[in-house]
């Protein structure tokens, strides 16, 4: 029994792998926490986390770079059904298809695009302007209630964002939670045995560590 | 709504907190592990943390220390100090950072900055720029803690710096680091309304009025403070329920 944080060179790996230690060490998981590149450890992982960070093409480019990674991903994740995370560009990458510096395919498992920021409104928080990158904590409006892994994140909880784009869902029952930016921020995506946060649990203390735990009981 | 972030600042000097005045006389304020569970603990925002020798002394950013300051945030972990490099980045971030902070690197090779922020993404490369006023309304920018002058205009170097992929400024004024007289407010307004990617005010703050001023007059999206936290002056706390009470909005935990 194990998780595999999937390690693609893209992000900082430690934090999230010291964020579900820490997860683990507090709730009743007894797996191993499994940093790796390696898609046979993957394919072996009851559960599967992918974190990302920069830009959609690039992720992807380093995806496609590790040997059966993407094929492993949809094996486990479509064909087995075993729970999935994806975080902040990982998120992304579940979407089909990346606008950020032209057209970029992901991996398809939800309908929609990652579209650019496009804050507008008189309303800027404490009025000094909708600033892009969306950076630091907002506050999360959760969609659907009684996802398991949404249990104990309240609405009204702050996350800590860092992102340029999100993703539009063509079926609006894959967005499970936003948060507001001078429009409708996709801020939780999912569906059946796949979730996805555009926010970092893992730097967002008591919340992102909830979340986790969550994660790592989830028997979807 | 998103929250206006409070950054405590370690500015560590071997291994050390230190904090000076004007860049010189440091004083020993700590241990930083010790500094950061503290602020985690508070609920600090976002943690700053910047090796400030680093650079003029051509030394490697201490990892250890990082990554056992690291060991204690669940919260994002800014690193500065002597990052030269793509391989000083990627050191950082596997040390624990969430995002580095290049300062003297993008004065001597602008491009550098862009190398960055395509390998590691915006989110993740911040662009620290000490200035100075030079005559009013006019600022310019220094490296190496303050000693030396550029000739750039600061206002224009956030410009090219932000269209190279910066993804947040941390702006720091010499002229008030360590007087506690406030911040800069025309060079933080100056900055802030030239650019679009959240800008963090520094240097100055003696009291808790200076925040909201940074925000306020400064349209700052961060406020980052270090004495006045690290001596007890106010904890966390305190700044956010001030900066609440004056309307602004803050993440209270």
């Amino acid at each position: 029994m194990s998780v595999a944080i999937i390690d693609y060179g893209s992000g900082n790996l430690r934090s999230a792998a010291k964020a579900f230690e820490r997860a683990a060490r507090e709730s009743s998981f007894r797996g191993e926490i499994v940093v790796t590149g390696d898609a046979a450890r993957v394919a072996a992982a009851e559960r599967i986390v992918l974190p990302g960070v920069g830009a959609f093409a690039d992720c992807r480019r380093g995806l496609d770079a590790v040997p059966g990674m993407v094929e492993t991903l949809n094996e486990s994740v479509i064909k087995k059904g075993r729970p999935f995370l994806g975080i902040c560009v990982g998120m992304q990458l579940m979407a089909e298809r990346g606008l950020e510096h032209g057209e970029h395919a992901g991996l398809g498992w939800l309908q929609g695009n990652v579209v650019a920021l496009t804050p507008e409104g008189a309303d800027s928080p404490a009025g000094i302007g909708w600033r892009v990158p969306h950076m630091g904590w907002n506050e999360l409006s959760i969609q659907t209630s009684g996802h398991p892994v949404l249990n104990g994140v309240p609405g009204g909880g702050h996350a800590y964002f860092v992102h340029s784009f999100h993703m539009q869902c063509h079926n609006p029952s894959n967005v499970l939670g936003t948060a507001a930016y001078g429009q409708t921020v996709t801020a939780v995506v999912g569906r059946d045995n796949m979730i996805g946060t555009q926010f970092h649990p893992e730097k967002s203390q008591a919340v992102g560590l909830a979340l986790i735990s969550n994660f790592l009981g989830w028997k979807p | 709504m998103l929250k206006i972030r409070i950054i405590p600042c370690l500015d560590v000097k071997d291994g050390r907190v230190v904090k000076g005045v004007n860049f010189v006389d440091l004083k020993d304020a700590g241990d930083p592990v010790e500094q950061a569970r503290l602020y985690d603990a508070e609920g600090a925002d976002e943690l700053c943390f910047l090796d400030i020798t680093a650079s003029h002394e051509n030394r490697d950013t201490l990892y250890d220390v990082v990554s056992r300051t690291a060991e204690q945030c669940f919260m994002p972990l800014t690193v500065g100090g002597g990052v030269r490099t793509v391989e000083d980045i990627r050191k950082l971030l596997l040390a624990g950072a969430d995002k580095v902070s290049i300062n003297t690197a993008a004065v001597k090779t602008p491009e550098f900055v862009r190398e960055a922020a395509e390998k590691f993404g915006s989110q993740c490369i911040v662009v620290a720029l000490d200035a100075k006023q030079t005559a009013p309304g006019k600022f310019e920018i220094f490296t190496h803690g303050g000693r030396n002058a550029t000739g750039i205009d600061a206002v224009a170097w956030a410009k090219r710096m932000t269209n190279y992929g910066a993804g947040e400024i941390l702006l720091t004024s010499m002229d008030r680091d360590g007087t506690r007289v406030g911040y800069d407010i025309p060079l933080t307004r100056a900055i802030a309304d030239a650019v679009n990617v959240p800008i963090v005010a520094s240097g100055g703050v003696g009291n808790l009025d200076h925040l909201v001023a940074g925000v306020r007059e400064g349209h700052a999206s961060a406020v980052l403070a270090a004495s006045i936290f690290h001596f007890g002056q106010y904890t966390l706390r305190q700044a956010k329920e001030h900066m609440n009470a004056a309307g602004i909005p803050v993440r209270l935990v």
